[in-house]
């Protein structure tokens, strides 16, 4: 193998690129990522870089060690179409870059609202949206937050402590329900309410007012909240369009097998855009999670070069973490129908607890720690020991 | 000197958090002490809550390892060492020489047991 291709230059790519040095690759790697910026750490962007506390040097994922990768880094440059024939990829540009091996990581964008929406509606995704936002977050400004995810939800944290006027619209009838389930849920909603921030659930958006800037929000209540910015954190959708038609299975993203590896030889697929199966579950989850950016590419780099990899037990097991009003929310396993919620330390009235979810047959599935980073790393670990799923 | 508490209150494999200039980690493993800065360089998260395995230390962030003797990162996403500091025990007491500057050296694990050790 003399040429490796890793499409998407964010954390996953680098990773990817790390982890082909690491196994002892001396070919050509080449990088390939739309956005100007080097890889940069997406986290921050709805709290420490949008309040102010990191500056764009400190996002910075590439140390100076990083020079002995010697890559071939196409930042700027779009990747058009996967020609598997030819094991090629295609830039937008028209370069072609012929491959012995692919690693697609094209990761996943913000799902916008349908339509053209006037100024001031933003989405948070990239270093750019960040710093389009940051400007807008003035003391005193009426912002409302589409979507009480773990962006929106973090954005409204962070502009809440700008002392910015914060509203959060949210569908369902808690923050964060589809991973935490409405009993944690609501344990999140106390958290903004605590912090003056008002949230309206159970109803969706109906319209942006306002051209051509937007100046309020009409719910589908019926409701109009006045609005000098407005953001949209309602989910992101992976990046995989530009591969319709090249034969790599898609649903949902980049379907792999547990190690990554796609339906076509010599490519796999690695961070947001794979819906990987999952030891830990027995079923398919494409993950948006920070650390499974990091650690797949090792496991789809083996596969590359036909190599088996296990990965550590506790590795297997999804894991996120949500820094909001203060508190640092940490998450690992995966909640399934039917769960209760046992509390093992603290309390949720105070938001400070762990607290594991158990399913129906009496198996912990999952763990939630709110301001317990001790406790949640053991119970984590513990999680990763049960025996993998087999349903 | 900064005093951290009695040797027998650090079991095997948990840590202890003390203030110098900054947050400090001085973590038992295997009948061994180890004193490290406690916040990751890579995000703002408590070592000392990290779970300890052999001579490293995972952040309970973001599973960046560092290394107790040495301080160093196993790999990303944390970029910097962390400082080590020197320990010392005496009389089952244990104690921790703030290392001064960004630079530091390798500090071996002091047994926990240690008796003669002079406290400066």
């Amino acid at each position: 193998m003399r040429t490796v291709a890793v499409v998407g230059a964010s954390l996953a790519g680098l990773a990817t690129a790390r982890a082909l040095r690491a196994e002892g690759f001396d070919g050509r790697i080449v990088v390939i990522g739309d956005e100007e910026h080097a890889p940069y750490d997406r986290p921050p962007l709805s709290k420490e870089f949008l309040s102010g506390a990191l500056s764009t040097e400190d996002l910075a994922l590439t140390t100076p060690e990083d020079a002995e990768l010697a890559a071939d880094w196409r930042l700027g440059h779009r990747a058009v179409a996967l020609d598997t024939a030819e094991r090629t990829v295609v830039l937008d540009d028209g370069e072609r870059i012929a491959t012995d091996g692919v690693v697609l990581a094209t990761g996943a964008r913000a799902r916008a609202l349908p339509g053209p929406v006037p100024a001031g509606v933003h989405t948070l995704r990239t270093l750019d949206d960040a710093v389009a936002l940051r400007s807008e977050l003035v003391p005193g400004a009426r912002m409302i937050v589409v979507g009480a995810g773990f962006i929106g939800s973090e954005i409204a944290s962070t502009a809440a402590g700008l002392g910015v006027e914060v509203d959060v619209v949210e569908a369902a009838t808690v923050p964060l329900e589809r991973p935490l389930g409405a009993e944690m849920g609501r344990v999140c909603a106390g958290l903004h309410a605590a912090a003056g921030v008002r949230l309206h659930t159970g109803c969706g958006v109906a319209e942006i007012v306002g051209s051509p800037r937007v100046r309020a929000v009409r719910l589908t209540d019926g409701r109009e909240l006045p609005a000098d910015v407005v953001v949209v954190g309602i989910g992101a959708i992976p990046n995989v369009e530009w591969l319709e038609g090249s034969g790599v299975t898609l649903d949902d993203g980049v379907v792999t097998d547990a190690q990554g590896a796609t339906s076509t030889p010599g490519v796999v697929a690695v961070g947001d855009c794979a819906n990987a199966h999952r030891g830990y579950t027995g079923s398919m989850l494409r993950l948006e999670h920070w650390t499974n950016a990091v650690q797949q590419p090792v496991g789809a780099v083996a596969a590359l070069f036909g190599r088996v990899h296990t990965p550590a037990p506790h590795h297997e097991v999804p894991y996120f973490w949500s820094d909001q009003y203060g508190r640092r929310i940490q998450f690992a396993g995966h909640r399934t129908p039917g769960c209760r919620v046992e509390v093992l330390e603290g309390d949720p009235a105070e938001a400070d607890f762990l607290a594991r979810y158990v399913d129906p047959s009496g198996t912990p599935v999952a763990v939630l720690g709110v301001d317990r980073p001790r406790s949640f790393g053991r119970m984590r670990r513990r999680l990763g020991r049960r025996p993998a799923a087999t349903h | 000197m900064i005093y951290v508490g009695a040797a027998s209150d650090i079991p095997d494999g948990e840590a202890a958090r003390v203030q110098g200039e900054v947050s400090i980690a001085v973590f038992h493993v295997d009948g061994a002490l180890y004193a490290i800065d406690d916040t990751c360089t890579h995000q703002d998260a408590s070592l000392s809550d990290g779970w300890v395995e052999g001579c490293a230390v995972e952040c309970p962030l973001h599973a960046a390892c560092f290394d107790l003797r040495t301080g160093r990162p196993s790999g990303p996403p944390a970029k910097k060492p962390v400082r080590t500091h020197r320990v010392v025990v005496s009389d089952g007491h244990v104690w921790v020489e703030e290392s001064v500057g960004v630079e530091t050296s390798a500090q071996p694990g002091v047994p926990v047991d240690a008796v003669a050790e002079e406290v400066a």
